[in-house]
């Protein structure tokens, strides 16, 4: 089928220089990625890539405007609802979804045992609401877009959900992690009709996501 | 002043209703052509009636008549039409052809652009031999494609039990099958091999189940599924092979795609299921296969099969191809 380049849809932010170092190893050139360019579209090696905000992924792959894409599970998770087909385990952007709460204070416990039900800030309401049902706790899910290490250490909320790759920002901030829910890492997914119908150069980038992810 | 419409639905201006309509007449005059006879079903059922399907559909609307009676919504139009066949023609002499076009409600999450109203056109053949019905049902489906103006479409073609036998023959225990073939609906191979290595199958063969959901496209994909080994993978090969080699015979199957990944969410397919992709179009536009075990729910030994496509997306996708000229 003569058709036009296959898209990919490539996350700006935290997972944007690993996702280029994979898919230099895979073949496909990006190099254009690398400059300070304000374009969000480029062609190289036969390819459109697509940049955008990880959080965006799986609504440009699932309507078909990218035809495969790669962000992170935590993204996937929260919108686990989005029909995407999830192809491999990239293995990098490795980072830990969790419940932490203020350095050696015990409102979290307190609130749990005296209230029965705990107030959690979160950017991931689903997460953290499946997590705690799973669990058999009550709680009230605040949802926060910005930084939620703010709410615990002003009194909104008595923890957070929120995902951490070095521990770094909770310790800055005078958190701690208590609870430890998931593990979370890049995911190559693709859209489901292009998954079919352009089985040949799905199969092939792939394959060889696949060999460079295991190097 | 603005008075809203609750999400998911829509109206239809002049403009649109005239292609819609056209689009119709071309898929009704298709079916009626090769004898499916146009029927309408109410579009509310007794909730009883709905659920024989798979249990209750957490996604139907349902509520309770005056009477107290709880109804459904209807989801799709494959079950009322088998309920139809049950009480009218239960004593006639099979196979029944039948179409429709009607719309169907479903409850969808928001901001998805997906509809809680749509319409499906479709047929349903019920009381044909197995093999025969999928084959004959899967041609009105090119032809319907046809006359919708979309050349480019492609059928694949797929079996709803390989993968329950599969987890069967593999040794996967009961309890653990229902989540491995979740994942394998959702197509989500990195849960699925976690899932597999969690039940306790090994890697080459967790491997394999994955590699196995990867294989589609012409014949030469049943070899290497066949490759592959297993009771199961063989039983789902000979049948895609005599599926697709009498689609061949008949000069149907040059777009008809073998896919050994192939699951629909719709819980009572058996058999061959088939599912309806265009390139324009980032959605799948329909589906279908065989359902005998639904006939039985409704007392019915029939061996029955047929496919949805969704109005909506097929004009989308018509007016994509119309675009490219």
């Amino acid at each position: 089928m003569a058709e036009a380049p296959l898209t990919l849809a490539v996350p700006r932010g935290a997972l944007f220089g690993e996702t280029l170092d994979i898919l230099d190893a895979a073949g496909v050139d990006t190099s254009e990625l690398r400059g300070d360019s304000r374009s969000l579209i480029f062609e190289t090696s036969g390819m459109t890539l697509v940049t955008m905000r990880p959080s965006d992924v799986p609504t440009y792959v699932e309507s078909g405007a990218a035809d495969v894409g790669i962000t992170g599970k935590d993204v996937l998770l929260e919108q686990g609802d989005r029909v995407v087909y999830e192809l491999l385990d990239l293995g990098f952007g490795r980072c830990r979804m969790v419940l932490a709460a203020q350095t050696g204070d015990d409102r979290l416990g307190e609130a749990q045992r005296r209230l029965g039900m705990m107030r959690i800030a979160t950017k991931y309401p689903r997460i953290a609401e499946e997590y705690f049902e799973s669990t058999g706790r009550q709680v009230e899910l605040i949802e926060v877009k910005g930084s939620v290490e703010l709410a615990p250490l002003v009194g909104l909320g008595d923890g957070i959900v929120d995902l951490v790759a070095t521990g770094r920002t909770l310790e800055e901030n005078e958190l701690e992690v208590r609870e430890e829910i998931l593990e979370c890492t890049a995911r190559f997914v693709a859209n489901r009709v292009a998954h079919k119908l352009r089985a040949a150069e799905i199969d092939e980038l792939t394959a060889k996501l696949r060999e460079a992810s295991s190097r | 002043m603005i008075h809203p419409i609750p999400p998911g639905t829509r109206d239809v201006l002049p403009d649109e209703m005239r292609e819609l309509r056209r689009l119709k007449a071309a898929l009704i005059e298709v079916f009626e052509d090769r004898g499916y006879g146009e029927v309408a079903t109410p579009s509310i059922e007794y909730d009883e009636t709905m659920a024989r399907a798979d249990g209750p559909d957490r996604s139907s609307y349902r509520f309770f008549d005056e009477a107290g009676e709880l109804l459904t919504l209807r989801s799709d139009m494959t079950v009322p039409i088998a309920r139809l066949v049950a009480t009218r023609f239960a004593k006639a002499e099979p196979p029944f052809r039948f179409s429709y076009l009607a719309g169907g409600y479903r409850a969808v999450r928001p901001q998805r652009g997906q509809m809680r109203e749509f319409v499906q056109a479709g047929v349903e053949l019920i009381g044909a031999s197995a093999e025969e019905g999928t084959v004959e049902v899967i041609e009105v489906l090119e032809a319907a494609l046809d006359a919708a103006g979309l050349g480019r479409a492609v059928i694949g073609l797929g079996d709803a039990d390989l993968y329950r036998q599969l987890l069967e023959e593999m040794g996967v225990e009961e309890e653990s099958r229902d989540a491995i073939l979740s994942s394998l609906a959702t197509h989500d191979l990195v849960a699925l091999e976690q899932g597999l290595l969690a039940a306790g199958i090994g890697a080459e063969q967790a491997q394999t189940c994955v590699q196995l959901t990867q294989l589609r496209g012409g014949r030469e994909v049943l070899e290497q599924a066949r490759g592959l080994g297993g009771a199961a993978v063989e039983r789902a090969a000979t049948q895609l092979s005599e599926t697709y080699e009498e689609l061949e015979r008949r000069g149907a199957a040059d777009r008809v795609q073998i896919d050994l990944g192939l699951l629909r969410e719709l819980g009572y397919y058996s058999g061959a299921i088939i599912e309806v992709y265009d390139p324009a179009v980032g959605h799948v536009l329909g589906g279908g296969g065989r359902y005998d075990g639904l006939m039985k729910q409704f007392g019915l030994d029939f061996s029955a099969a047929g496919f949805a496509l969704y109005l909506d997306r097929v004009h989308t996708a018509q007016m994509e191809e119309a675009r490219r000229g």
